[in-house]
C-alpha cells in the first residue's frame, strides 16, 4: 500500500506541477509537452486506481493522437505568444488578485469537507473478479449507458461534421472527360459570323 | 430496467432527430451540394414529426435509461417549444441562406442535431445526461454561429462563442464534479436525497459554477458578455435560432436542476437566481438604449427577458414555474417574429441590419410595421399584448412567494426598457422613409403575420397556453 | 318654445362650427342669423307672454345633470319676467349683430368661425339667463367667458388682441374665483345651489354667522360680497374693470354684443336674480352702491380724454354698469334691469354706429383723425346722435327713463345710507361727465374739418386689420350696406322709444304685474316718487352742461381741451393713463405673478422636478446605458474575466455567510 500511496503522491504532484507549466511556459511547444506529461501522470493515476483500460486509452488517444496533433499544429502555425500575452499581462494583477481569492475560498471548503455522506450508494459499478476492464466497460456501456454512450457519439459526429463544415473547401478542378473531348465536332464547337464590311465589330 | 423499446418510446422525439440526422448526412453525402433544399425540407419534416409525437404521444411520466432521461409534462412542453423554435429557425433560413450562398446542406443537419441536444438537455435527469445535452446543443451552436465562414464577424462570433462556451462548460464540469463529491450521486434525485439535511458549502459552491454554466447558456448577467457579440456576426437566422430554442432548453434545464435537484437549499440557489435575474433585467434594460444595430438590440433584449423569466424562478413555487413557462412561451413567439422581420430587412438583395434602416417602414410596408410594431409592444409588456401578460404572471408569482422588491425592480426596469421598444415604433412610424425593402419571401411575411396574430389574440384566448403551462409545473409539485 | 330660444343658437355654432368651412361662409351666415332671428322673434313671444301679459314663470327640468351626495344639479331652463327681459335683450341685440356682422366682417376670411363664435357666446348668455341654480348659471358665466375670449382674440395674428383676450380671461378669473367660493358658501349654508331653495331658506339664516380666515363673519355678507366679487369681474366693476376697454380689440359688432348690451350686464343680472340674498346684507348692499359708483365716476373721467372711438365707448360702457350696480345697491333692482335694458339698445347703437364709423374710415379708430364725416355718413351720424342722446338721457329717450331713475332712487335711499348718497352724488356728476364725453364723441368725428389728409388714414399703428383690401377706387369715406344699417334702425327706436314704452312696466304702475316677485321688492320703488322735484331736474341739468361745454371746447372754440390739458398736466395724463391702474396691477400683480410663475418654472418645475425627475432619470438612464455598452468592449478576455469575477463573487458572497 505504502508504494501505492507514494506513486499516487509522485504522480500527482508531477501532474499539477506540468499542468501549471502548460499555461506558464513561454514556448508553445514546451507548453504541449507538459500537457503530454501531465497525461503520462493522468495514466499513472488511472492505473493506480485498476482502471487499466482507461490509463492505456489516455495514452494512446490523448498522448499519441490529441497531444500529437497539437504539436505538429504548434509547430506548423507561427503563433507569435509574446503578443497574445501582453494583453494578459495587462490584466494579470487583478487576474490574480481573483484567482487568490478564489483558491483560498476552495481550499476553506476543501477543509470542511465531507465527501458523500451516508445515504447515498456511490455511482460507480461493482469490479467484478475475473472480468478485464474492457468487459466490464463494454457490458455497462450498452447496457446501463446506452442512452449516454449514443449522446457521447451524437457530440462526436456534431463535432465532425462541424469541422467540416467549417474547413472544407470544394476546389474547382478541372477533370479530364475523355467521352467529351472525343464528342467534340467542329460544329459544337466554332461558330461563323458574317461581318459588314468595314463597319467595325 | 425498462425494456430498451419502452425507454425508446419515451425518448421518440430524439430518436426521430437522431436517427433522421443521420440519415440527412447521408442523403446530403451521396446528393451532394444540390441537396441542400430537399435536406432542409426533410428537416422541417421530421422537426414537425416529433413535435407531433410530443403531441400525441404518450402523456405519462417516466423516468428511463437508467434515471438519465426523464419524460414528464414539463418537458414535453418545453420540448414542444424548441421544436417550433427550430422548425421556425429553419423557415426562415432558406431563403437567407440561399441568397447569401452559405445554402449547404449542412446547416439543417447542425440544426437538428442542436435541437437533439436541446431535447436531451431538456429531459435530462441526471448531471452526466445534463453535460452531454449541453455539449451537443453547444457544439452544434458553436458551427453554426460561424456558418458564414467567409464573413469576418461570422467567423469572430464563432470563436468566441467557442471559447467562453468552452471555458462556461469547465465551469459547469467543475460544478458538477463538486456537487457529485459531495452527494456522491449524478441523478438529480439522488443530489436532492442527499442534501435532505441542509446545504453544505462544498455543494453550493458546486451550485454556483453549475448555474454559471447554465446561465452563460441563457445569457443572463454576468455571463452574457459573448451575447451581443454573437448576436450581431452570426447569420440572421442563426440569430434567431439562438434567441430562441437554445433558451427554451437552457431555461428548462436550470428549472429542472434546482426544482428537482436542489428542492432543499432554495434558500441558496435563490438568491443567485435573484441576483441573476436583477442584474440582467438591468442591463438589459439599460444597455438596448445605446445600440443602433436592431441584432444587437435584440440579444440585449433577450438578456433582459431572461432576466425577467427568471423573475418567476426565483418565487420558487407552482405559480412561479407556471410563470417561466408562459414568459418562455410568449417570449419564443414575440421574438420569432421580430426575427422574421429582421429577415426580412434587405435592401436590393443587400441584408441591412441597422435601426435607422426601418425608418418610415410603415410608409414602404405598412403590414410589416405593424406586425413589427405589435411585436416590439409585446416585448415591451404593454397591454393587451401576450409580453404583458407573461410579465404579469411571472411578477404574480414572485409576489405570491413574498419577493415583491423582485417585482417591483422588475416592473420599473420593464418601463426602462419600453423607451428602445417604443424608439423603435416611433422610427418606424414617424422618421423619414429609409428605401423600401425588399419584398419578403411568403413563408417570413407568414411567421411575422402568425406570430402577430398570436401575441395579438392571447388574451382573447390564453387557456391552452395557461393550462399546459399548469400541467407542466406540476411535474415539480 | 324655452327649448328653442336656448338652443337654436347652440345648433348655429354646431353647423358653423363643425361644417362652416364646407358649407362657406354666405351659408353660415344665413343659417346662424337666421336661427338667431327665429330665437329673437320667440323671445319677444316669451316677453310679451310672461312679461307683458299673465303668463306663469316655470323651469322645467331637461334633465339631471349632476347628483353627488345632499348635492343636485339640474339642467333646467327658469323662465320668469327677469328672464324675459334678459332673453329679449340678449336675442335681439344678437341678432341684430350677426345682421351687422355680415355687411362689418365681410372681408374677413373665416366668418365661419366668427359666426359660430357669435352664436356659442348668444347660446352661452341664454343658459346662464335661463339658469335656474348657480351652477347651471356658473356653466354660462364661464360658457360667456370663453367666448368673448375667442372673440376678443378673433384676430390672433394681432399679439395686441392675444394680450387683451388673456387679460380679460385672466382677470375675470379673480371674479370667478369669488364667485365660485360664493357658490360654495350658498351650498354649505342652504344645502341646494337651486334658486327656489335658496330663496326659501335665506331669511331663516339671517344674522347667522360663519367663520372665515378666523373672523366671525355675517353668513349672507360674506356670500354676496363673493357672489358680488364674480359680477365685478364680468361686469368689470373698479378694480377689475381694467379688461373690458383692451377688450375692444375684438371685431366691434362683438364689443357691441359682448362688451356692451349682454355679456358685461351678466354680473348685473345675477345680482338682481338673487336680490333676495342681498337685501339681507346691508353692508353687501352698501359695498355694491360703492363699487358702482366709484366705476360710474371713475369711468367717465377717464372717459373725457381717450381718443379712440371705441374706448371712449367702452369706458361710457363701464360707467352705465356702474350706474346699474347703484341702482341694485340701493334696492332698485328693476331699475337696475330696466336701465339694462334700455342701455342695451343704446349702447349696442353706439358700438354699431362706431362701428360704421370705423368700416366707413377703412379701420380707422383714432377720433383726432376723423372730423366732419356728418357729410360722408349722414345715416350713421343720426343713428350715434340718437344713441347719445338717448345715452346723455334727453327727456324721453330711452335713458332719460332709466338713469334718471337710478340717480333718483340713489337721492331717496340716501335718507337711511350714507353710501347711497355718495352714489348719488357720484352718478350726479357722472351724468354731466357723459354728456360731455359723449358730445365730445360726436363733434369730433362728424363735425370740424377732417384732421387728416386722405392718403395718410388707415396704416397707422391703430389699423384695425391688415385686410384693407377694399376694392374702393378712392379713400374717402363711405356709407355703410344696407345690411349694417338696419340693425342701426332699429336699435335707434329702441333708443328712442324703449325707455317711454317700457317704463310703466319696469319700474312705473305696472311693476308688481310686470315682475310678480321675481326681484325682491322693497319701499324704494315708492320712496323714489317722493323726493323733492328739484332732483329730477338735476341730471338733465347737469346733461346740458355737459352739452354745452363740448360744444364750446369743441365746435365753438376749438383747441380749448388741448389749452386745458397743457394747463393740467398732471391731471391729464392721470385720466389719459386710466388712473394708472394697469401700470399698479403690472407692479402689484403681473410681474410677482411672472416672477414667481418663474421661479416655479425655471427653478421649481426646470431645475427641481425636470432634473430629478423625467430629465434627470432620462439623463441617468443614457450614462447608465453608455456604461454599460462600454462594458462590451469586444475582447475575449474580458468576457472571460466577467464570468470568472461572477463566479468569484457569488462564491464569496456563499462564503461571507449567504449560507443559512
Amino acid at each position: 500500500m505504502t508504494a501505492a500511496v507514494a506513486f499516487f503522491y509522485l504522480f500527482s504532484m508531477i501532474m499539477l506541477a506540468s499542468a501549471f507549466m502548460v499555461i506558464a511556459a513561454r514556448n508553445p511547444v514546451h507548453s504541449v509537452l507538459f500537457l503530454i506529461l501531465a497525461f503520462v501522470n493522468a495514466a499513472g493515476l488511472f492505473m493506480l486506481a485498476g482502471a487499466e483500460f482507461l490509463g492505456m486509452i489516455l495514452i494512446v488517444v490523448y498522448v499519441g493522437a490529441v497531444a500529437v496533433l497539437f504539436l505538429f499544429v504548434v509547430m506548423m502555425l507561427d503563433v507569435d505568444f509574446a503578443e497574445m500575452k501582453r494583453g494578459f499581462l495587462q490584466v494579470l494583477p487583478i487576474g490574480a488578485i481573483i484567482g487568490g481569492i478564489v483558491a483560498i475560498e476552495l481550499i476553506l471548503v476543501v477543509g470542511s469537507w465531507t465527501v458523500a455522506p451516508a445515504g447515498s450508494a456511490p455511482v460507480g459499478s461493482p469490479i467484478t473478479p475475473g472480468v478485464t476492464n474492457t468487459v466490464a466497460l463494454g457490458r455497462v456501456l450498452y447496457t446501463q449507458y446506452i442512452y449516454l454512450f449514443q449522446a457521447a457519439g451524437l457530440v462526436l459526429l456534431t463535432a465532425m461534421v462541424g469541422a467540416i463544415v467549417l474547413t472544407l473547401r470544394h476546389k474547382v478542378v478541372k477533370r479530364q472527360v475523355i467521352a467529351e473531348q472525343n464528342a467534340r465536332t467542329q460544329a459544337s464547337v466554332v461558330e461563323i459570323k458574317k461581318v459588314p464590311f468595314r463597319a467595325g465589330v | 430496467m425498462y425494456p430498451l423499446s419502452f425507454s425508446i418510446a419515451h425518448a421518440l422525439p430524439e430518436t426521430i432527430l437522431a436517427v433522421g440526422a443521420l440519415l440527412l448526412i447521408l442523403v446530403g453525402a451521396i446528393r451532394g451540394e444540390k441537396s441542400a433544399p430537399l435536406v432542409a425540407e426533410l428537416a422541417i419534416g421530421l422537426l414537425t414529426l416529433a413535435l407531433v409525437v410530443i403531441f400525441i404521444g404518450a402523456k405519462t411520466t417516466a423516468t428511463v435509461f437508467d434515471g438519465a432521461f426523464i419524460d414528464d409534462q414539463f418537458a414535453r412542453y418545453m420540448k414542444a417549444l424548441v421544436l417550433i423554435g427550430s422548425i421556425v429557425t429553419l423557415i426562415l433560413s432558406r431563403d437567407f441562406l440561399r441568397r447569401e450562398n452559405i445554402d449547404q446542406f449542412e446547416f439543417p443537419v447542425l440544426v437538428m442535431l442542436s435541437t437533439l441536444g436541446m431535447l436531451m438537455l431538456t429531459s435530462a435527469n441526471s448531471l452526466i445526461s445534463l453535460y452531454l445535452g449541453l455539449e451537443l446543443m453547444s457544439l452544434a451552436l458553436y458551427v453554426v454561429a460561424s456558418f458564414h465562414r467567409d464573413n469576418l464577424k461570422a467567423s469572430e462570433a464563432g470563436l468566441k462563442y467557442f471559447v467562453l462556451g468552452a471555458l462556461s462548460s469547465g465551469m459547469l464540469l467543475y460544478g458538477a464534479s463538486l456537487i457529485y463529491g459531495y452527494a456522491g450521486s449524478v441523478s438529480f434525485p439522488g443530489i436532492a436525497a442527499a442534501l435532505k439535511s441542509g446545504p453544505a458549502i462544498g455543494v453550493v459552491f458546486g451550485l454556483v459554477f453549475l448555474l454559471a454554466g447554465l446561465a452563460f447558456k441563457m445569457s443572463t448577467v454576468p455571463f452574457h458578455m459573448w451575447t451581443p457579440d454573437v448576436y450581431e456576426g452570426a447569420p440572421t437566422p442563426v440569430t434567431a435560432f439562438f434567441a430562441s430554442a437554445p433558451k427554451m432548453a437552457a431555461v428548462a434545464i436550470t428549472l429542472r436542476t434546482v426544482m428537482v435537484a436542489f428542492p432543499n437549499i432554495t434558500h441558496e440557489w435563490r438568491q443567485i437566481v435573484m441576483f441573476i435575474s436583477v442584474a440582467s433585467m438591468a442591463l438589459g434594460s439599460f444597455a438596448a438604449i445605446g445600440q443602433t444595430n436592431i441584432k444587437r438590440l435584440m440579444a440585449y433584449s433577450s438578456i433582459g427577458h431572461m432576466g425577467f423569466a427568471l423573475v418567476g424562478l426565483a418565487a420558487a413555487n407552482a405559480a412561479g414555474v407556471e410563470g417561466v413557462a408562459i414568459y418562455l412561451a410568449i417570449y419564443l413567439v414575440t421574438t420569432l417574429g421580430v426575427f422574421a422581420a429582421i429577415v426580412a430587412m434587405r435592401v436590393q438583395g443587400r441584408s441591412v441590419e441597422n435601426i435607422s434602416d426601418l425608418a418610415g417602414l410603415s410608409r414602404t410596408d405598412g403590414w410589416m410595421a405593424f406586425f413589427m410594431a405589435m411585436l416590439m409592444f409585446s416585448l415591451a409588456g404593454i397591454p393587451p399584448m401576450a409580453g404583458f401578460f407573461a410579465k404579469y404572471y411571472a411578477f404574480l408569482a414572485a409576489v405570491q412567494a413574498g419577493l415583491t422588491p423582485l417585482a417591483v425592480i422588475g416592473v420599473l426596469l420593464s418601463t426602462v426598457a419600453a423607451f428602445y421598444y417604443l424608439r423603435i415604433v416611433k422610427v418606424m412610424y414617424f422618421d423619414e422613409a429609409a428605401p423600401a425593402f425588399d419584398r419578403a419571401p411568403f413563408a417570413v411575411r407568414a411567421v411575422c403575420a402568425v406570430a402577430t396574430a398570436l401575441v395579438f389574440c392571447f388574451w382573447v384566448y390564453p387557456a391552452p397556453i395557461v393550462e399546459a403551462a399548469t400541467n407542466a409545473a406540476r411535474a415539480f409539485f | 318654445m324655452y327649448q328653442s330660444i336656448v338652443f337654436l343658437p347652440l345648433l348655429g355654432f354646431l353647423i358653423a362650427g363643425f361644417s362652416g368651412n364646407r358649407l362657406g361662409a354666405r351659408a353660415t351666415e344665413i343659417i346662424t342669423t337666421g336661427l338667431l332671428f327665429v330665437s329673437g322673434v320667440l323671445s319677444w313671444a316669451v316677453f310679451a307672454d310672461i312679461g307683458l301679459g299673465h303668463g306663469q314663470a316655470s323651469a322645467p327640468i331637461l334633465s339631471n345633470w349632476i347628483t353627488s351626495g345632499g348635492l343636485r344639479v339640474d339642467w333646467a331652463l327658469r323662465i320668469d319676467s327677469l328672464t324675459a327681459v334678459m332673453l329679449v335683450v340678449v336675442t335681439s341685440v344678437s341678432s341684430l349683430v350677426h345682421l351687422y356682422s355680415i355687411g362689418y366682417m365681410h372681408e374677413d376670411p373665416s366668418r365661419p368661425r366668427f359666426f359660430g363664435y357669435l352664436s356659442l357666446f348668444t347660446f352661452a348668455m341664454l343658459m346662464l339667463v335661463t339658469a335656474d341654480n348657480l351652477v347651471q348659471m356658473f356653466f354660462g358665466w364661464e360658457g360667456v367667458g370663453l367666448a368673448s375670449y375667442l372673440l376678443i382674440g378673433f384676430w390672433y395674428e394681432k399679439p395686441s388682441a392675444c394680450a387683451a383676450a388673456i387679460k380679460a380671461f385672466v382677470v375675470n378669473r379673480v371674479g370667478d374665483f369669488g364667485f365660485a367660493l360664493g357658490i360654495f358658501l350658498v351650498f354649505v349654508l342652504t344645502g341646494s345651489v337651486s334658486f327656489d331653495a335658496i330663496f326659501a331658506a335665506a331669511p331663516g339664516l339671517a344674522h347667522k354667522s360663519v367663520s372665515v380666515f378666523g373672523f366671525e363673519w355675517d353668513a349672507w355678507t360674506i356670500t354676496c360680497l363673493l357672489l358680488f366679487m364674480g359680477a365685478m369681474g364680468k361686469s368689470a366693476q373698479f378694480l377689475l374693470h381694467t379688461w373690458l376697454p383692451d377688450a375692444m380689440e375684438g371685431p366691434t359688432p362683438v364689443s357691441a354684443l359682448i362688451h356692451a348690451a349682454t355679456m358685461v350686464t351678466a354680473g348685473v343680472f345675477m345680482v338682481a336674480r338673487l336680490s333676495p340674498l342681498f337685501e339681507l346684507s346691508p353692508v353687501a348692499q352698501g359695498f355694491v352702491v360703492v363699487i358702482g359708483a366709484t366705476t360710474a365716476i371713475f369711468a367717465a373721467t377717464v372717459g373725457l380724454v381717450q381718443n379712440d372711438i371705441k374706448r371712449v365707448i367702452a369706458y361710457s360702457t363701464c360707467s352705465q354698469l356702474g350706474y346699474m350696480f347703484v341702482a341694485l345697491g340701493v334696492g332698485g333692482y328693476a331699475i337696475g334691469i330696466f336701465h339694462l335694458f334700455t342701455h342695451a339698445f343704446f349702447k349696442a347703437l353706439l358700438f354699431l354706429g362706431a362701428g360704421s364709423v370705423i368700416h366707413a374710415m377703412h379701420h380707422e379708430q383714432d377720433m383726432r383723425n376723423m372730423g366732419g364725416l356728418r357729410k360722408d355718413i349722414p345715416f350713421t351720424f343720426w343713428m350715434m346722435t340718437i344713441g347719445t342722446l338717448a345715452l346723455t338721457g334727453f327727456p324721453f329717450t330711452a335713458g332719460y327713463y332709466s338713469k334718471d331713475a337710478i340717480i333718483e332712487s340713489a337721492y331717496a335711499a340716501g335718507a337711511h345710507s350714507s353710501a347711497a348718497t355718495y352714489g348719488f352724488l357720484m352718478t350726479l356728476l357722472a351724468a354731466g361727465l357723459t354728456s360731455f364725453y359723449s358730445w365730445r364723441l360726436v363733434f369730433m368725428t362728424f363735425f370740424g374739418s377732417r384732421h387728416v389728409t386722405a392718403d395718410e388714414h388707415g396704416h397707422a399703428a391703430n389699423d384695425d386689420h391688415a385686410h384693407d383690401d377694399h376694392g374702393h377706387g378712392g379713400h374717402t369715406p363711405h356709407e355703410s350696406p344696407l345690411v349694417m344699417l338696419i340693425p342701426l334702425a332699429t336699435l335707434a327706436l329702441g333708443a328712442l322709444f324703449a325707455g317711454l314704452a317700457f317704463s310703466g312696466d319696469f319700474i312705473g304702475h305696472r311693476f308688481d304685474e310686470f315682475w310678480k316677485g321675481t326681484v325682491a321688492e322693497n319701499h324704494i320703488m315708492h320712496a323714489m316718487h317722493e323726493i323733492p322735484g328739484y332732483v329730477g331736474y338735476l341730471p338733465t341739468v347737469l346733461m346740458i352742461v355737459g352739452f354745452l361745454v363740448a360744444l364750446w371746447f369743441y365746435i365753438l372754440a376749438p383747441g380749448t381741451a388741448d389749452r386745458l390739458a397743457r394747463a393740467n398736466p398732471v391731471l391729464y395724463r392721470f385720466l389719459l393713463n386710466k388712473w394708472y391702474f394697469d401700470e399698479l396691477y403690472d407692479v402689484l400683480f403681473v410681474r410677482p405673478a411672472f416672477w414667481l410663475g418663474r421661479l416655479f418654472w425655471k427653478g421649481g418645475d426646470g431645475r427641481v422636478i425636470d432634473g430629478l425627475g423625467p430629465d434627470g432619470v432620462s439623463a441617468r438612464v443614457i450614462d447608465i446605458a453608455r456604461g454599460a455598452a462600454r462594458l462590451q468592449t469586444g475582447y475575449l478576455y474580458h468576457y472571460a474575466f466577467a464570468m470568472l469575477i461572477g463566479v468569484a463573487a457569488f462564491i464569496t458572497w456563499y462564503l461571507l455567510g449567504g449560507v443559512r
